[in-house]
């Protein structure tokens, strides 16, 4: 089993908010905006050293995603700003007809997604955003896994011409991934080899389903465990060249079952390697108010999930 | 006004009936109501064509007024005047609502979804101050269309930040599909909601005299780059051009039949060439 280091607990919105500090000095052609929530998203940096690049819109997203449409008709590279209910299911025909139809190469950044956003509740806790965003033609989605994955994210999603959806979260967690890990869009990031399990995970359950993988080796069962930080496009020769040796796997998110990373491996899997699969998601419910632990553990997006659900599938794999 | 331009209104007209005929869908009310502002617009005040970077760009937000907006850019030389026959037919650049989709030239954005052409237009404008770009943003919105909410949002971020190189014109025809906008959510006193949201207001009372369009849309390009945003309010007639069309909702979206389409050319004889 391969260790992994937290280099100490960070949230991944200050990984973007750094990255994207990076770009404002780097490139030019950068732009922000943000809809009245510039501190929580981690972009105070940028608005400073960039004023003149810097759009506050005030509470208005659907204003919000226009502007940053046309920003990057006229050439820029515009990055959206706000917590990812706002950034997706608000807006979702402005992003639909001016940015995914109309193909702008606008950057939708989202902070406190799913339930881990804590005491604010289910009205700020969105668990959809996923699969609204991979079902628009032509968008990428990425959800990423710690500080250092989401800055390095954050400056490779500049250079990729095209609408992406960089959904992230509020809470410290651990930070393991290396800093000079290369980020590539598409490319999903084998974490551990094994034998007997196939684990994909995305976002702060990655670092769940390290846990879970220690434990489980512990218990003499060796789990393959892979980081998709892309959920479209969808790596899937690494899932299958995964699967193929193990033949059974384990899908892990903080979203809805319904329409997130595990659908999308479920097509693959029903397609391509009809294996077993089961799913450690929310299961087609809103979240609550609660610390971001509590709701962790009421909701089953921990590592004792991913152990439980990895000894049900060993148990459906064909002998 | 030059004979030429009366000329090219007609056979505009033209164009839209027979597109929306040869279909018999789409959306000749609106269309026929903004022959003059378009052919103003594309002949007389934008500056367009050359390389892009010093381009005046126009949005249209209304988006399924597009029969105008197709037979304007290509009599402009967009793209040939043979594709207006492929007008929301299959495997077509010219779609139902104007999309940049499948690239097709003199398009920038899509709508059809109504409202959000005007932020779209501000985010042009920004790039254009970014820039040190000179040039204008123009954008077409209907009335109806003004219920939509995100068009005050982009109202009230303009005057705030001082967007003073966008031109928004508004087809204040009055109508929408289920019937006047009076009826169906009146819109009130739009110059005093405009003036209250602290942009520039001028009006145009016949929009469809091409002596007044141009008259008022050159006095707001004058006024552009001084400050604050600026509107107008464009009074047309639904359908003009074609007498049983006018000043009603019933032809937003209905295309005419056979006969109706012989009656509706007679009044508009073929001036510069049919598609």
């Amino acid at each position: 089993m391969e260790e992994f280091i937290n280099q100490g607990d960070k949230d991944t919105r200050s990984g973007f908010g750094e990255g994207l500090t990076e770009l404002g000095r780097n490139n030019s052609d950068v732009v922000a905006l943000c809809a009245d929530l510039t501190g929580s998203l981690k972009m105070n940096t940028f608005a400073d050293e960039n004023p003149e690049r810097f759009f506050q819109v005030g509470i208005a997203e659907a204003n919000m995603m226009g502007i940053a449409a046309g920003l990057a008709t006229g050439g820029k590279i515009p990055f959206t700003g706000t917590f990812a209910n706002f950034s997706t299911g608000r807006v979702y025909d402005q992003i639909r007809q001016s940015i995914a139809y109309s193909n702008k190469n606008v950057k939708i950044c989202a902070s406190h997604a799913g339930v881990t956003l804590g005491e604010d509740g289910a009205t700020h806790q969105i668990l959809e955003d996923i699969g609204l965003m991979k079902m628009l033609p032509g968008m990428t989605v990425i959800n990423t896994c710690d500080f250092n994955q989401t800055r390095s994210a954050t400056l490779e999603i500049c250079k990729f011409d095209g609408p992406v959806y960089l959904r992230f979260g509020r809470p410290k967690v651990a930070n393991f991934t290396k800093i000079s890990e290369k980020f590539q869009i598409g490319k999903g990031v084998l974490l551990n080899k094994g034998g007997d399990v196939t684990i994909v995970a995305t976002g702060h359950l990655v670092w769940e389903a390290i846990q879970a993988a220690n434990k489980l080796y512990q218990n003499g069962i060796s789990a393959e465990i892979i980081n998709i930080h892309t959920i479209k496009p969808l790596d899937e020769d690494i899932i299958l060249n995964s699967i193929n040796k193990t033949g059974c796997l384990v899908s892990a998110e903080e979203h809805n079952i319904y329409g997130g990373l595990g659908e999308s491996v479920a097509r693959l899997l029903t397609s391509k390697a009809p294996y077993p699969q089961e799913f450690i998601g929310t299961n087609d419910t809103f979240g609550e108010s609660g610390t971001p632990l509590e709701l962790m553990n009421k909701y089953g997006l921990n590592s004792n999930s991913i152990f439980e659900a990895v000894i049900r599938v060993l148990k459906r794999k064909a002998k | 006004m030059s004979k030429n331009l009366n000329n090219l209104v007609i056979q505009t007209r033209r164009d839209i009936l027979r597109m929306v005929h040869a279909v018999n869908s789409g959306h000749p009310g609106g269309s026929l109501g903004c022959v003059e502002f378009f052919v103003t617009l594309y002949n007389k005040i934008m500056q367009h064509g050359q390389d892009d970077n010093s381009n005046d760009m126009f949005i249209l937000s209304n988006g399924h007024i597009s029969p105008v907006y197709y037979s304007t850019l290509a009599r402009a030389g967009y793209f040939d005047l043979k594709e207006l026959s492929t007008f929301r037919k299959i495997n077509s650049r010219l779609q139902g609502h104007p999309t940049n989709h499948d690239n097709l030239p003199g398009v920038n954005i899509s709508s059809g979804s109504l409202g959000q052409g005007l932020s779209v237009g501000l985010g042009i404008a920004l790039s254009k101050k970014l820039n040190s770009d000179k040039s204008l943003v123009y954008v077409l919105t209907g009335d109806g269309e003004l219920q939509e909410g995100q068009n005050w949002e982009a109202l009230m971020y303009a005057s705030a930040n001082n967007v003073d190189n966008i031109i928004v014109t508004v087809d204040y025809n009055g109508q929408q599909i289920d019937g006047s906008t009076k009826d169906v959510l009146d819109i009130g006193d739009l110059k005093l909601k405009l003036e209250a949201f602290n942009w520039k207001v001028f009006e145009i009372e016949n929009g469809n005299s091409l002596d007044e369009v141009y008259e008022i849309m050159n006095n707001a390009r004058k006024d552009s780059m001084k400050g604050k945003p600026i509107v107008i309010l464009m009074k047309t007639i639904m359908g003009n051009g074609v007498d049983f069309m006018m000043h009603s909702h019933k032809w937003h979206g209905i295309a005419p039949n056979d006969e109706e389409l012989k009656i509706a050319l007679s009044q508009n004889p073929e001036t510069l060439g049919d598609y």
